[in-house]
């Protein structure tokens, strides 16, 4: 099954064009990074796979259904750190069980305060289980929103610059839990980076990106001068896999 | 205050002040929380011109007011959603169309109107058994809305998130400027159309100083807000004060208690930091 196909698919925000034309196919249990210069429209076409965006033209389909058809629980969806509202008055539990019953509780339930903590425990933020937003970093609170999606188990994990804000240890066991749990679950995952090697050592795939669909296809076909300088643009200096295998690059 | 509460004019005046002081707090925490705070003056003055036009067409003027005011709530929402316009400056807009036709529609009477200045600094001593009617027919509402509480404080908290989870926000958003616009009209009478968005906003903003959980924060609003109905109508009693303009001043009291215990508690975590 396709966790996610898109055929021709198109978006205008407002009078600008932010995707154009895109095909897509993610097979599932597939790890996809997603590479493009700022304004590309990476976040944009995940908004169109969890459904907040409704494409122009085009077909989209996500579990072989049309975005806002599918089970929310199926979606874990992590924001970018920027986007996020450290003003709202919650705990960081209140937020992972959000995660759990896709409102916002009143009390929460020993239940839920178990699974909360038992999601927290996965991502290693336990120890912020009772601290309120605003006394969060973005990269903390990233981590809140990654315990909130997998505590629903997804099916497909939807991550926008995931590791902003986490140190290299951290990123390090960031990509070892993403890897763990899409072993155990057969996990679609989709993620935004702006950094090529992580792309290169994780992603089963690359999709190179920048309104239009420059490349897609595995990391040594698409992480070349031509695709990347299509994307970034003729100044852009890729660094190229044998460098980053040799870990020779700054 | 037991001896006030043996007439009959402060017994509806303390009803209708905690029922509408219970229907502004409660909403409030959404208005504060979405950075609407000048929703409520908006709606304020599109009840002006409803009342206006109610008083032109020689009608029951709130009963004019409800429609209208929702009406332009409405139309708020509806352009926000199809422009990139910010909120305020859209409720901007509204809010000086509303108020100059309300100015017109008085003009157009052609006798003077007395009616017209008790609904912009409030009566709350001349509310009547249909006025408490009416609050209580809006609080009954704002109960049977209840169960949405969690909807819209997931959509307050983040809207792509809650639309990602299919929480019909486009929906509530309408939903919520109906109820609103119609709190917004039954406080007129007590609070005037000048000091409604205090009533709004003031215990909501006191309540988000020293909570860290947004249920809290909307039981202390409530709780804000009942509490200076209550005693702000005692001491407009006592000391003969106009009543819309002493609760909002003892609301402002609370507001700045709370930022004295924010302030406080800031001071005493930095001193255990250094220590």
């Amino acid at each position: 099954m396709h966790a996610v196909h898109t055929h021709n698919l198109s978006l205008f925000l407002g009078e600008s064009q932010a995707l154009a034309d895109i095909s897509c196919c993610v097979r599932e249990g597939e790890f996809v990074a997603i590479l493009g210069p700022n304004g590309a429209g990476k976040s944009t076409f995940l908004k169109v796979l969890l459904g907040v965006l409704e494409p122009s033209s085009g077909n989209v389909l996500v579990f072989e259904k049309k975005p806002r058809e599918v089970d929310p629980a199926w979606i874990g969806y992590v924001p970018q750190a920027k986007t996020l509202d450290r003003n709202f008055p919650a705990l960081a539990t209140e937020l992972v069980v959000t995660g759990l019953h896709r409102t916002w509780r009143r009390r929460i339930s020993a239940a839920d305060r178990t699974a909360a903590l038992s999601a927290l425990e996965m991502v290693g933020a336990s120890h912020l289980a009772d601290r309120p937003l605003s006394a969060l970093s973005g990269g903390e609170l990233q981590r809140i929103y990654l315990a909130r999606s997998l505590a629903r188990k997804p099916r497909l994990i939807l991550l926008d610059e995931p590791a902003t804000g986490i140190d290299t240890v951290g990123e390090t066991d960031f990509y070892r839990l993403l890897a763990r749990y899409r072993n155990e679950q057969n996990a679609t995952i989709l993620m935004i980076t702006h950094n090529q090697e992580v792309a290169s050592a994780h992603a089963d795939r690359v999709m190179v990106l920048n309104r239009r669909l420059l490349g897609f296809g595995t990391p040594q076909e698409t992480m070349c001068d031509e695709c990347l300088q299509s994307a970034y643009g003729p100044a852009h200096h890729p660094l190229h896999l044998t460098d980053l295998r040799a870990g020779s690059h700054a | 205050m037991l001896e006030a509460l043996t007439l009959p004019f402060m017994q509806r005046a303390l009803i209708a002040g905690l029922m509408v002081a219970f229907l502004a707090s409660y909403y409030g925490v959404f208005v504060v929380q979405r950075g609407l705070g000048f929703l409520g003056n908006g709606l304020a003055h599109a009840a002006f011109g409803g009342v206006a036009l109610g008083l032109l067409l020689g009608r029951e003027p709130l009963m004019i007011a409800v429609p209208f005011t929702v009406a332009v709530s409405i139309a708020i929402i509806w352009v926000r959603h199809r422009t990139t316009l910010a909120s305020d400056t859209v409720i901007g807009v509204f809010f000086a169309v509303s108020m100059a036709a309300g100015i017109i529609f008085l003009s157009l009477k052609k006798e003077y109107s007395a009616d017209a200045f008790s609904y912009l600094f409030g009566s709350i001593l001349a509310i009547t058994d249909t006025d408490l009617k009416v609050s209580a027919g809006v609080v009954l509402l704002a109960l049977l809305a209840q169960p949405l509480w969690g909807r819209w404080a997931y959509a307050t908290f983040d809207r792509e998130l809650a639309i990602s989870d299919r929480v019909p926000v486009v929906l509530d958003e309408y939903l919520l400027g109906v109820l609103l616009s119609v709190t917004v009209v039954v406080a007129v009478k007590v609070v005037g159309i000048v000091l409604i968005s205090a009533f709004l906003v003031i215990p909501a903003a006191a309540a988000r100083l020293v909570v860290r959980r947004f249920a809290t924060m909307t039981w202390l609003s409530i709780l804000f807000g009942m509490s200076s109905a209550a005693f702000g109508l005692w001491g407009s009693y006592q000391l003969d004060l106009p009543s819309g303009a002493t609760i909002v001043i003892l609301q402002a009291l609370i507001f700045l208690a709370c930022l004295g215990i924010l302030t406080l508690t800031r001071a005493i975590a930095a001193g255990r930091g250094k220590a």
